[in-house]
């Protein structure tokens, strides 16, 4: 009965130090017709427009900031705004939330990771990015109940390793991202 | 963090509570964002502390009172004052003056919470001199935050932050001019309350009750569907005079909505449309 799940939404979610290995991943993404991409970094307000077009300069994928109720297309990287948190609703559109900070971040990478786990099951892989502070944990938690495959960084390669060692002590991690097997990664994508 | 055990509420749950809430107390939560509402819920139980998803339940369908802390707490009433300082930059610059040009001025601000942006409107009014001719009228699904909006009193701790925005919005006067402090919070000027109408008002069941030039509804129908949110435009659309103006939050678009075409956007980053037709 097991064959290999085709991956349909990649959520990348990081926080201090994970900009870098974010543009990364972004850049070695081969074009898909069936790839979504979500992308949730804690960040100051002023920086959006900015992600936007580092993402663009380095990616053939469309690249935008997410509007409310913005349809899921293939092909597509959707950028978290500045203070709302973006959940995944069952059809496939983004649904944008300004309710409390958690984890005192907005937006929250457990939010995204929660509800895409919720939306996509085992057709979601999600990648925790370096961080200091445990967003994205309880999501990646949720994530994996749900059969999403489950990226971290590599401590040793992060910056700053918290958030992917509290990740790995509660998660039974599928794959340790570090840029020798970013190649493996992208792999499993295409 | 790890001592509040979430527990998992499954989608027939969630279709259970929503039959609930419409057959007991006429509220009818359908047609909000599955997701947003699915996660206010799950947090709500537990944060006080159910234990199962059946005694949650069962307390919402017996205990009228926890109704209202359940309507206030998956409701989301974050707000701040001058919020998105541009978008008041540009109500200031390019709307107020042509709302000046009526001889009297209905705001409608849908959604208002706990009235923070129905006091930086007053504050615009005041300042542009058309406040003595206008009415604000704030309307809240919550009677508890419009309680809070009556009172115009707010934590003391955020006006560094509102002061910012207020600055960045085009404010030219010392922004402590408009309140008095007192302990932690503040109550603002009892003059830019004076014109303000607060009353409930569901989006989802409610209908048109006036004529506006203006409607704010920024960050509300982010928790509507796309079903609802076309109808709340619509309800919108009714209840604005030609040539008067929709401002959405700066995230949100009318554009799946049927009464797309009868509005123009505004030629500016803002989300604020014109009714034309």
């Amino acid at each position: 009965m097991h064959r290999k799940e085709r991956y349909t939404l990649l959520v990348i979610g990081g926080s201090a130090g994970a900009l870098l290995t974010a543009l990364d991943i972004i850049s070695a993404l081969k074009p898909s017709s069936a790839l979504s991409v979500v992308v949730v970094l804690h960040r100051k307000q002023t920086q959006e427009d900015t992600l936007v077009d580092l993402l663009t300069a380095r990616t053939l994928y469309r690249v935008k900031e997410v509007d409310d109720k913005d349809e899921l297309e293939p092909g597509c990287i959707y950028v978290a705004p500045a203070d709302y948190h973006v959940l995944l609703e069952k059809d496939s559109t983004l649904s944008l939330d300004d309710s409390e900070k958690v984890n005192f971040s907005r937006p929250s990478i457990d939010v995204t990771f929660e509800s895409a786990a919720e939306a996509m099951g085992s057709k979601l892989m999600c990648v925790l990015l370096s961080g200091a502070n445990a967003d994205g944990v309880a999501g990646l938690i949720a994530a994996k109940r749900k059969g999403a495959f489950i990226v971290v960084q590599d401590p040793a390669a992060s910056e700053f390793p918290v958030m992917p060692q509290q990740a790995i002590s509660q998660v039974t991690v599928d794959m340790l991202l570090n840029p020798r097997n970013l190649p493996v990664l992208i792999d499993l994508l295409s | 963090m790890a001592d509040t055990v979430e527990i998992e509420v499954t989608d027939q749950e969630v279709e259970w509570l929503l039959d609930d809430l419409i057959d007991r107390y006429g509220y009818d939560f359908t047609d909000y964002s599955r997701a947003s509402f699915k996660r206010r819920v799950t947090r709500l139980m537990s944060q006080d502390k159910f234990l199962s998803f059946a005694e949650f339940r069962y307390r919402l369908g017996e205990d009228a009172t926890y109704l209202t802390r359940f309507v206030e707490q998956v409701t989301v009433n974050v707000t701040e004052m001058f919020r998105d300082p541009h978008f008041y930059k540009v109500l200031r610059e390019q709307i107020l003056p042509v709302l000046a040009t009526w001889p009297m001025i209905r705001i409608w601000h849908a959604g208002c919470s706990t009235g923070e942006e129905v006091y930086s409107v007053a504050i615009l009014l005041k300042e542009a001199n058309l406040l003595h001719k206008s009415v604000q009228y704030a309307t809240d699904i919550n009677p508890s935050v419009l309680e809070r909006a009556r009172a115009g009193i707010f934590p003391l701790s955020q006006m560094k932050q509102y002061s910012e925005n207020y600055i960045l919005s085009g404010g030219r006067l010392d922004f402590s001019s408009y309140y008095t402090a007192q302990y932690n919070s503040v109550k603002f000027d009892d003059s830019l309350g004076r014109r303000v109408v607060l009353a409930t008002h569901n989006l989802v069941s409610d209908g048109t009750f006036n004529e506006f030039q203006l409607i704010l509804c920024r960050n509300v129908m982010i928790y509507f569907d796309k079903i609802l949110q076309d109808k709340v435009t619509r309800l919108f659309y009714d209840s604005l005079e030609t040539l008067g103006y929709l401002a959405l939050g700066s995230k949100e678009t009318i554009k799946f909505t049927t009464v797309f075409d009868k509005f123009q956007q505004l030629e500016n980053r803002e989300r604020i449309w014109r009714r034309v037709k």
